[in-house]
């Protein structure tokens, strides 16, 4: 018991921490927004690192239902401080449009709480829990301007195609609880090395098609455009990044944890999914004239990418996943924080057109933009193309150079519109005024200057040290 | 002399630190300030770029060219995994840094006129580019080769997009998007090598010395290496019929871009096949070179018509460096010493004399603001000194002994005759048809009947366009009358490459 607190105490005192903020600020009247949201930031931050503070402790924690080790310490590492930053760009867009409430801050908190459920899943009761007690709080955040009819549209699908999802993990899991006779992984891949039935077979795809929707992999992938369309800005911030990255470490120690042993099994199923994602991002992408849909298919594309090195079902493989991975999450927190600093006079910016001439009214901003923008389409030397490398080097080694060779050309597809914002930014007159940045921004140009100096540095230093995710790839197997 | 200082990456980051430090002053200059800037922005790039251009030429003359490897080699760690920094130069890569070195200044100069808007912006974008540039010639590493070769994309595609024609998005996008498919084909032909290598040597690795000498790839796979790489290269050089982008590009790109863009972009394919593509793939290189004759030769022909044709004085140029570049392709892929000391040569002196056309296109377009050939007429009353200066550059773009251009397109011709003289009948016939469309072009522009008003009171060279091209005019007559100055550098590095393929063909890459 103890050994399992203590394990599991960062997830605890996130846990505690949230019901303690609610509490109070439920018990006042004043606004306690503000001071929650601080003591919220400073609680992820501490989340992120305390597994690197307390020496990274691995084990299993109530009675095997979840397993820490440093393949979760590193995704919770990112998760953290990927909130961490999205709650904090969250401040000033609530501000102004007078939604600024504690609860967000709350909501926040128990999401990452879930994630963290997620990476360390290892029977598929906790694997239920945590994508659950995640989605309820994501949903709830997908509608948190609950007087637009956007958002609430964009809350409501969420939640309905979500309830699908879970159905169909829920069917997956009691098919293979049917057919092994136990939810612990470690018992699921002991049964399923003697020897996959095709029940085995047919409950894994159910359970991938459950987690497609959570990464928003194609044919899964409808909700996405809508529900980052609606949701506040800030939200569709934090739902690209934290909860992708979840997913993807819950797909990634799913199919090499309990179906190690069939990876020509699960292989195929990844592969269409990585095949069809990247090519409906890239195309869907094309036609789009809101930023925050095109971030949409952006993350739907990328995810994507991020299935490729999983299909190789390496360490290596998961290795390119994790760190494709976090590259992604680093650029898309920046690319949000770019967006949220700009405002236009009726609002913020949202389509790609308010962009026009960003190059003039504001210069060192749309420098940033760019650089983030080529680095999403993968061109050295940013941060961007060391993603794809590691990414697609595995899958190369595996013998799927053809599926690398399709993942490059949906990526020279998908330079199309990254460039398309590039060149409004660039190439055309300015139309619109931008209002004089507010002073509560100042912060968010902090993150995506700090975010932008390992998009242009970390590929002449850094990369090299892989040591800590390639331990954490390790621990999978 | 270089013994102790890391001269190879001196030259290839000062640029970038010039750009870096404009930039950033940039961003703390006032309003008031920013005049002073644009105006001091030039001064503080040419300075960089003349710091770099000297030290190439003290690179050049320390090269010991009677050595066939690389000299100067820096090797620091990078990204692990058998991926690392590593620089180096030898008889082939030395001159086009020379080259680069030599073109930017010279771009720069011409800049600080005719640029009229974002004058800081435009110096920073071409430093940035002069770094990239150079630092595809010197490095050793496949990745970091391939990091510099793609990262070309981005400030060229700014140059075109900001200080471009009218319609230069389209142009922008077309050169963007056309490159980069060639290039991420190339990169997974990169991935496959470096994952080959692991399991033929052992440990991975994209060391270029070692994945020539040591790495021995299968023939069919390297067809499919072969193809990959040309597909980036085709592009880039560019080969008929992947040529399209490059009119559109050098039409709206500002003057020094499209110099840029023919004087070194161009080159870059062409490099990358002697470099790459017969080293690594001897055998693919051997079997599908007839498919290159004929595209070459097709190139040479067609284009030429094509450029008969042109409307558009920079668009004219754009078509016969297609042609041009025909030529070194052709002599690439003879794989005998006529034919590939030609093809460098060719490189270097069509990346002058290309470089100065479209140099003389500036100066008129400066002055009248259009490139319609109809337009002009009669300019040798005017601007007679003008008149000298592309007369030269005209003929040495036809091939006239004495000027460099001749040199370059025997040597690929003697090259070629001794594979097929049929491809050497149909070269010569791309020979007489570029002196059609360059005298066709001269005698519009500046012979005949003036017939437009508006030109009457055109000025001659200013003092700024003749330290422009005087260099470049007189590099186009020392290389045409005395060429062992680039042949005697390269050749040791040619004989090596030429052996190094004979006994690799020999064996049938077993």
């Amino acid at each position: 018991m103890l050994q399992t607190i203590s394990l599991f105490a960062p997830q605890l005192l996130l846990a505690v921490t949230a019901s303690l903020l609610l509490g109070f600020g439920v018990s006042k009247d004043k606004d306690r927004s503000i001071i929650v949201r601080y003591i919220a930031v400073g609680l992820l931050i501490l989340f992120a690192f305390i597994g690197l503070l307390l020496g990274q402790p691995t084990g299993e924690a109530f009675k095997g239902a979840l397993r820490v080790d440093n393949y979760s310490h590193y995704v919770n590492m990112f998760m953290g401080l990927s909130a961490a930053a999205a709650l904090m760009f969250s401040k000033s867009y609530f501000q102004t449009e007078k939604l600024d409430r504690y609860e967000y801050s709350v909501l926040v908190l128990y999401a990452v709480l879930g994630m963290s459920i997620m990476v360390s899943a290892n029977s598929l009761l906790s694997l239920y829990i945590g994508i659950e007690l995640q989605s309820l709080a994501l949903y709830v955040m997908a509608a948190f301007n609950r007087d637009s009819l956007r958002a609430s549209e964009a809350g409501l699908k969420y939640f309905v195609l979500g309830a699908i999802s879970s159905g169909l993990l829920l069917y997956g899991s009691s098919l293979i609880y049917g057919f092994t006779g136990s939810l612990e992984f470690d018992r699921i891949a002991q049964v399923v090395s003697e020897g996959a039935t095709p029940g085995i077979i047919a409950g894994m795809v159910f359970l991938l098609c459950g987690l497609a929707f959570k990464i928003s992999a194609v044919p899964f992938h409808m909700w996405t455009p809508d529900v980052y369309e609606g949701s506040p800005t800030p939200v569709t911030g934090f739902f690209s990044a934290a909860p992708k990255f979840a997913a993807m470490a819950l797909i990634a120690r799913l199919v090499v944890g309990p179906f190690g042993d069939i990876v020509t099994q699960w292989q195929q199923v990844i592969i269409v999914l990585a095949v069809l994602s990247m090519f409906v991002g890239a195309i869907g992408a094309l036609a789009q004239t809101n930023v925050k849909r095109l971030m949409a298919y952006s993350s739907i594309a990328n995810m994507g990418y991020a299935l490729v090195p999983l299909a190789a079902g390496t360490v290596a493989g998961v290795k390119g996943m994790l760190i494709f991975m976090s590259i992604y999450v680093i650029t898309v927190i920046g690319i949000f924080a770019c967006i949220l600093q700009m405002r236009i006079r009726n609002g913020m910016v949202e389509q790609i057109s308010d962009l026009s001439g960003l190059s003039k009214s504001n210069k060192s901003l749309a420098i940033i933009l760019s650089l983030f923008m080529f680095s999403l389409m993968g061109i050295p030397p940013l941060l961007g193309f060391f993603g794809k490398w590691f990414a697609f080097a595995p899958a190369v080694e595996a013998n799927l150079t053809w599926l690398v060779v399709l993942a490059l050309i949906a990526s020279v597809i998908g330079a199309f519109y990254y460039l398309r914002l590039v060149k409004t930014m660039w190439f055309e007159q300015p139309e619109n005024e931008f209002v004089q940045a507010p002073k509560t921004l100042r912060g968010l140009s902090a993150i995506s200057v700090l975010l932008v100096f390992p998009l242009l540095i970390l590929p002449f230093i850094a990369v090299r040290s892989q040591g800590i995710i390639a331990l954490a790839a390790e621990s999978l197997f | 002399m270089f013994d102790s200082i890391p001269i190879l990456s001196l030259i290839t980051f000062i640029p970038l630190v010039g750009a870096l430090i404009l930039a950033v002053i940039s961003k703390f200059a006032g309003e008031t300030g920013r005049e002073q800037l644009d105006k001091n922005a030039p001064r503080v790039a040419l300075v960089v770029s003349g710091v770099v251009f000297l030290l190439s030429l003290l690179l050049t003359f320390d090269f010991d060219s009677a050595k066939a490897g690389f000299q100067f080699i820096e090797e620091y760690p990078w990204l692990g995994g058998g991926i690392e920094y590593r620089m180096g130069v030898d008889g082939i890569s030395i001159l086009f840094i020379l080259l680069t070195a030599f073109l930017t200044p010279l771009c720069i100069i011409a800049s600080a006129t005719s640029v009229k808007s974002r004058m800081l912006e435009y110096m920073v974008a071409f430093l940035v580019l002069e770094t990239l540039m150079i630092g595809v010639f010197v490095a050793l590493d496949l990745v970091l080769f391939y990091l510099f070769f793609e990262a070309v994309l981005i400030p060229m595609f700014i140059i075109i997009g900001v200080w471009g024609g009218k319609n230069r998005v389209y142009a922008s996008y077309k050169f963007f998007l056309y490159t980069l498919l060639g290039s991420v084909l190339m990169l997974a032909a990169i991935l496959w090598i470096y994952s080959h290598s692991g399991q033929q040597l052992g440990s991975p690795t994209t060391d270029m010395r070692v994945l020539m000498s040591e790495l021995k790839i299968p023939g069919g796979a390297q067809t499919w290496l072969w193809l990959a790489f040309f597909a980036s290269f085709a592009v880039k050089m560019p080969m008929w019929p992947v040529h399209t982008w490059l009119p559109d590009a050098h039409v709206e790109a500002p003057t020094a871009g499209s110099v840029i863009l023919a004087g070194i972009l161009l080159k870059l394919g062409g490099y990358g096949f002697l470099r790459f593509s017969i080293p690594m793939f001897p055998n693919a290189s051997l079997e599908l070179a007839p498919i290159i004759f004929w595209m070459s030769i097709i190139a040479i022909i067609y284009t030429s018509l094509v450029a008969y044709r042109q409307n558009d004085i920079k668009k004219l140029i754009a078509y016969s460096s297609v042609a041009h570049m025909g030529f070194v392709t052709m002599g690439i892929f003879t794989f005998n010493t006529q034919g590939i000391q030609g093809g460098i040569y060719q490189m270097l002196s069509h990346g002058v004399i290309s470089g100065a056309l479209f140099f003389c296109v500036g100066v008129i377009y400066d002055r009248m603001h259009t490139r319609e050939i109809s337009f002009y007429g009669g300019l040798v009353k005017h601007m007679p000194v003008y008149a000298a200066f592309f007369m030269l550059f005209t003929m040495a773009n036809v091939g006239l002994p004495g000027t460099s251009g001749f040199v370059g397109e025997i040597l690929t011709m003697v090259g070629a005759y001794q594979v097929s003289p049929w491809i050497a009948a149909g070269a010569a016939i791309g020979m007489i048809l570029s002196a059609m469309y360059a005298l066709h072009l001269y005698r519009e522009v500046i012979f005949g009947e003036q017939t437009n008003e508006k030109l009457e009171g055109i000025a001659d060279m200013t003092r700024r366009e003749w330290i422009v091209l005087a260099p470049l005019a007189i590099m186009t007559i020392v290389l045409g009358v005395y060429p062992a100055l680039i042949t005697d550098v390269t050749s040791a590095s040619v004989e090596n490459l030429i052996a190094d393929f004979a006994t690799a063909t020999a064996t049938g890459g077993e």
